[in-house]
């Protein structure tokens, strides 16, 4: 039933002309991820027993003449974000044993709209990374050719989606953790601007980026689970008590008069030209169909991934400290001193990219360097964002392609963390400045991999995007 | 623009215990991290105001009260080691 076609409004439609029940659709979701997920590792735990309860009670609520979008949808959740009574592992060593105590805000408001948890899905450790390799327990492996990385740090997400594993999922982004994965495995990722959607009780990367958000098969599928998402939350702070839109009615319209933005230092020589071509003719299509394409310029793009370093790993040192061996997480066996427990507890339970931030991290912070290094990226950041907002002037959304390359072969970025830091260069500076970014498929390369177009739009500006994403879907046929 | 990273000394502040040759691997690889971020230095910032966060607001307040908590069992539930309802440490005070 749940095949790598269903789309989630299907599903919704499904349910209510009772064409299948919440248990079957779940148990075809299971059934799915039993038959497929040796393959491809996109799940580090999956809860039948307690997904097939949840869809008899949405079922049995549908009965009782309930309804809703999500009532008995069985979804997949990243394995950062936490649902009470089950695993929370953030693909880590440290976080092995922990059952997560409470619901994040993203998490009880998808139980409260009736949606099946049906498992966790892999990542990076910690969500730093950008091709699931750095997961502490396996590697997701691409739909699309098992030889390549799914993309990260939500490739667990992406590849279950792409992969006919789950009809939707939720990710986290924080340099482009949705975006980047949804590209490589070729379905829908949208990272909400910041402060749309509420943080509490997901597993922290860096803070003042970090946002959590929709993978998907489709653009109106995103927009529909957005919905549910999106809104201010009394336990998170930082979330915009903006009103939250009809999503769904925002999609219609399409391109005719939207005004397209095409910043000329996206247009690099490193992007692989089929990468380019898939975009460009994305583009043109829009342009056949009524938009108004503008060339523009974004001068600060290339200290983007420069200054991103620095705070994702200053952020990020200060945000790990928790793990100490004592509340919770990993212990070391034997501690010799109160140094020695936080040490080889530290040792024991992170991996190689995890301690080569924190260290980053703690090196940019400290004493006599906080101006040359955080200090300066905290002002670059600053020129990024003026970058978008005098470019927002100019045109409605920013059409760029989410990676130079379509996804690699597992392993051969393993050894130069910098250079899987300069392969976010596309998707950083929207984390930055704090904007919204879909990436949806634009088309594939002559070897059959999926090609991701990223379309950015404004701070709240998803509405927007939404559209441009539903046009491109429906005009160009991605 | 600075001196070199000496990851010894940063993972001893960071509470990392390093094998050698994660120490040798981290200090190469972040000597050539450290060089690529310092092209920021190349920018005037003269009178550039910093963003600390990815919107702009600040001193959100709430009212002060009190609101049911998860129970203390659940928290303790994923401590390392507990006595009823204790986390439970080995010693830590140090002899002299």
């Amino acid at each position: 039933m749940v095949g790598k076609e269903l789309t989630l409004c299907a599903a919704a439609e499904g349910l209510r002309q009772k064409a299948f029940s919440s248990v079957e659709l779940t148990q075809s979701v299971l059934d799915a991820i039993r038959e497929r997920d040796g393959a491809l590792n996109a799940y580090l735990s999956v809860d039948e027993t307690g997904a097939l309860q949840q869809a008899a009670a949405a079922d049995a609520a549908r009965a009782a003449g309930c309804d809703g979008d999500l009532l008995g949808i069985p979804l997949a959740l990243k394995d950062a974000i936490n649902v009470a009574g089950q695993p929370c592992s953030c693909a880590s060593k440290m976080l092995v044993d922990m059952i997560a105590p409470y619901d994040a805000t993203v998490s009880a408001r998808l139980r409260e709209a009736g949606a099946v948890f049906a498992g966790r899905t892999n990542m990076d450790e910690f969500a730093m990374g950008a091709s699931t390799e750095g997961s502490a327990f396996k590697i997701t492996r691409n739909p699309h050719d098992h030889a390549r990385v799914s993309g990260g740090s939500s490739g667990g997400s992406a590849a279950a989606v792409a992969g006919g594993m789950a009809i939707a999922a939720l990710g986290t982004d924080t340099g482009g953790s949705i975006r980047q994965p949804a590209a490589f495995c070729g379905c829908v990722g949208l990272k909400p601007s910041y402060g749309r959607v509420s943080r509490y009780g997901i597993a922290a990367c860096a803070s003042s980026m970090d946002q959590a958000g929709p993978m998907t098969r489709t653009v109106e599928d995103a927009a529909l689970l957005l919905q549910v998402l999106a809104g201010v939350d009394p336990h998170d702070g930082t979330t915009l008590d903006a009103p939250v839109p009809d999503y769904r009615a925002a999609l219609r319209g399409g391109v005719a008069g939207m005004r397209i933005g095409l910043p000329r230092e996206y247009d690099t020589d490193d992007t692989d030209p089929e990468v380019t071509a898939c975009v460009r003719r994305t583009v043109d299509a829009c342009a056949v169909a009524g938009a108004e394409i503008v060339e523009l310029s974004l001068p600060h793009t290339k200290y983007a991934v420069a200054a991103y370093t620095i705070l994702a790993a200053a952020e990020a040192s200060a945000n790990l400290a928790r793990f100490d061996g004592v509340r919770y997480g990993r212990r070391a066996a034997k501690p010799e001193s109160v140094f020695d427990l936080y040490a080889q507890s530290r040792a024991e339970g992170f991996g190689p990219e995890v301690k080569r931030r924190i260290i980053l991290g703690t090196y940019v912070l400290g004493s006599g360097r906080y101006d040359v290094y955080y200090g300066r990226a905290q002002r670059v950041r600053t020129l990024i964002r003026r970058d978008f907002d005098e470019a927002f002037k100019r045109c409605d959304v920013l059409f760029t392609p989410v990676v130079p390359t379509v996804a690699y072969k597992i392993g051969k970025a393993c050894d130069d963390p910098l250079k899987m830091y300069q392969s976010e260069m596309f998707t950083v500076p929207a984390s930055l400045a704090g904007i919204c970014g879909l990436s949806m498929p634009c088309g594939r390369t002559a070897s059959g991999l999926p090609v991701g177009l990223q379309i950015l739009g404004p701070a709240l500006g998803e509405c927007a995007v939404l559209r441009a994403g539903q046009a491109v879907e429906e005009e160009v046929g991605a | 623009m600075s001196q070199k990273i000496d990851v010894a000394e940063v993972a001893e502040q960071a509470r990392i215990a390093l094998t050698p040759e994660e120490k040798d691997t981290f200090q190469r690889q972040l000597e050539s991290i450290l060089s690529y971020a310092e092209r920021i230095g190349e920018l005037g910032l003269d009178g550039v105001e910093p963003t600390l966060h990815g919107n702009p607001r600040v001193n959100v307040l709430r009212d002060d009260v009190v609101v049911p908590s998860v129970g203390r069992d659940c928290f303790l539930s994923n401590a390392p080691e507990r006595n009823d309802a204790e986390i439970r440490l080995p010693k830590i005070v140090e002899d002299a």
